[in-house]
């Protein structure tokens, strides 16, 4: 085992809260929205984009980071926002859009800000890169060593703002790590059908730096792979794109009915469900034991649970509050 | 304390107030493309990159989306960027990360995040730079929540709104004239220098300026149309009608209180926009009258605009679209004396 003890209990926990966490949407996002689907119904309204299945592409990269790194993503950023350490209560508190949410209600599940960890997402493809170019830059320019994460698809990598932020980093050598997160589908359409290229990792070279494939969904190759990027960019060797393959086991957005997918490749797909295979591995070593395994099971789900209350128990904004904060003071 | 005032051109004026701030706060720095070595192509940066260096003035790949996204990624760190949009027309490629962005991280956020980045655009037409090259945008942002609109006319209005703007801890869009910059290869005109201070000052958003007070009618107007307003409003004393010409400096926040008290004092309101016509900063000067003010009007409202259509290459034809000095005497002298 490439990690110690230590680091791959982490990484085992930090996925069990993830998974818990989208599972338990699934089911929260459909109270109220039955017998007839009705998007804009029940407890949890809009849409909902759930990354079950694509834990360790967020917790294998974010392992490394400080809350002082920078780390932008796309419309399905649950994990991410989870594995870079955001207050928890509070980003459930957000999706329900109460007032005790990260953005009192104004953002919702897909525009998710958290100042104390220096998360931000947004529901427009490819949008964070530029952005977490800019974070690097400015660490760059202020004598630190902070770095940016951009978490984005493998459907983003076909967009204007991808070509546009590698070169910029790379021409300026800024510490970013660009992960492209290939779950195969950008909706509906497979990287084959969208995609002129084989692999997104060989778009690197157009912009001469390194670009690194992890082909399994496995947290300890996407650690390890991560840990290489991450060090070049803090020791100010500049940018790298890292292509992580993942499974995504929902659809696209909750109700979406998947008719572009074989019914049975989510079932093939959890065969190899990269949590039970670290268990199965932790227990191999002896680092885990049954009864240590449904402790830390029942941890993930009670920090669960016990966000989710806090959501729910939360009260909505006043509806004249949605004139505020449009700007801040002048300062 | 003595206040040194000397005649400088409009350009000159900006780039005097972003190297006053930049002297004054390490945080404010300034990217864009050719505002480096060239300075920009409109003079907005001159002096900059001998002044501050290559760290803090930098010239940028054409990659707008990806350097006004990262001026909103170093402004979320902590600096103070200020960013050209060569043309305001190039803003096709880049909108997403101005309007679903930069103008609503701050909202989504619930007020958490500040975004103190400057973006500077160069917009107008009048020499003939055809239908992608000459438009005057800002309607498009200001109907947009989340940023404000700033379009100053004249050199000592250009230093304090863009001090103004640097300072403000939110997203400013910052319209130039190219016709007021005072640029040597443009046709003169003589308002693109005026007295401006040396010192740094700053002028408030959301304060219109009355450039010439009158009795008989309200011109409403702002960039280079001031001036032709002020120059139609010349001719009009000739003939003994008295214009007032309220230039309204900015468009977000818009100052409708001068625009209504004015309307009151006058009875008649005129509106000049080198913007399209329809559904844009004409329109909503007239609603506000419309809303608060429709009593005190003794004749409908009007409008001078650039009607509904791609600013043409042709000079006869980019002349035909454009508002000019005699156009806005002639609707002002109809509305006063009746049609």
């Amino acid at each position: 085992m490439p990690v110690d003890q230590k680091t791959a209990l982490s990484l085992y926990q930090q996925m069990l809260v993830i998974r818990n966490f989208e599972e338990t949407m699934v089911q929260v996002y459909m109270e109220g929205k039955t017998p007839v689907f009705d998007i804009g119904g029940g407890t949890v309204p809009g849409e909902m984009h759930l990354a079950a299945g694509q834990e360790p592409v967020a917790v294998g990269v974010c392992a490394h980071l400080r809350p002082s790194d920078t780390v932008t993503g796309p419309h399905r950023a649950h994990h991410f926002a989870i594995a870079k350490g955001v207050d928890l209560k509070k980003m459930s508190a957000e999706i329900f859009g109460k007032e005790t949410g990260l953005g009192k209600g104004k953002g919702g599940h897909m525009h998710l800000f958290d100042p104390a960890v220096k998360f931000g997402c947004s529901g427009i493809i490819a949008a964070g890169m530029p952005v977490a170019v800019g974070a690097a830059l400015a660490a760059k320019m202020q004598h630190r060593d902070d770095i940016a994460v951009s978490f984005f698809g493998e459907g983003a990598a076909n967009q204007g703002a991808f070509h546009e932020s590698l070169n910029l980093a790379a021409l300026w050598k800024l510490p970013v790590v660009f992960v492209c997160e290939d779950n195969s589908y950008a909706i509906s359409v497979p990287k084959g059908r969208a995609t002129a290229i084989a692999r997104n990792a060989d778009r690197a070279q157009s912009y001469g730096i390194p670009g690194i494939s992890v082909n399994e969904n496995d947290v300890i190759a996407v650690y390890e792979a991560a840990g290489e990027a991450v060090s070049r960019a803090r020791r100010g060797d500049g940018p790298s794109l890292l292509e992580v393959h993942t499974d995504r086991y929902l659809g696209h957005f909750q109700g979406d009915p998947e008719v572009y997918r074989d019914p049975q490749e989510v079932q093939r797909l959890k065969q190899r469900d990269p949590i039970v295979r670290l268990r199965q591995q932790l227990m191999e070593q002896g680092w885990l034991t049954p009864e240590q395994d449904a402790e830390i099971q029942r941890a993930a789900k009670a920090t669960v649970d016990e966000a989710i209350a806090f959501a729910r128990q939360s009260p909505s904004p006043a509806p004249e509050e949605a004139l505020e904060d449009v700007f801040v003071p002048v300062g | 304390m003595a206040v040194h005032i000397r005649e400088i051109t409009t350009a000159r004026a900006i780039s005097e107030a972003i190297a006053q701030e930049m002297a004054r706060d390490p945080r404010v720095f300034v990217m864009g493309e050719d505002i480096a070595r060239y300075g920009g192509i409109f003079g907005a940066t001159q002096g900059l990159l001998d002044q501050f260096g290559e760290d803090r003035v930098r010239d940028t790949p054409i990659s707008e989306t990806a350097f006004i996204g990262a001026a909103i990624g170093a402004a979320l760190e902590g600096m103070r960027p200020i960013v050209e949009l060569m043309f305001v027309d190039f803003f096709g490629v880049c909108m997403d990360q101005i309007y679903n962005h930069l103008a609503k991280i701050t909202y989504m956020s619930g007020g958490n995040l500040h975004l103190p980045v400057t973006l500077i655009t160069a917009f107008g037409a009048g020499y003939n730079d055809a239908a992608q090259h000459s438009q005057s945008l800002y309607g498009v942002f200001a109907h947009l929540p989340g940023m404000k609109v700033v379009v100053p006319a004249t050199p000592y209005d250009a230093k304090g709104l863009m001090i103004q703007a640097i300072r403000d801890d939110n997203p400013v869009i910052y319209f130039m004239h190219k016709g007021v910059m005072g640029l040597g290869w443009m046709t003169m005109l003589e308002a693109a220098a005026g007295p401006v201070p040396e010192e740094p000052y700053t002028i408030p958003f959301g304060v219109a300026d009355v450039k010439r007070e009158g009795t008989d009618i309200t011109i409403v107007t702002i960039g280079m149309m001031v001036h032709r307003a002020l120059e139609a409003a010349q001719t009009l004393a000739g003939e003994g009608i008295s214009a007032e010409v309220l230039d309204l400096r900015t468009l977000v926040p818009l100052d409708r209180d001068a625009i209504v008290q004015s309307v009151r004092k006058t009875h008649r309101l005129l509106v000049v926009d080198e913007d399209y016509r329809s559904f844009g900063m004409s329109g909503e000067i007239i609603a506000t009258v419309a809303e608060s003010a429709l009593d005190y009007l003794d004749a409908p409202a009007r409008r001078i605009a650039v009607p509904d259509v791609p600013i043409p290459y042709s000079r006869p034809l980019e002349q035909f679209v454009l508002p000019n000095a005699a156009k806005i005497a002639t609707a002002a002298r109809e509305l006063v004396q009746g049609a």
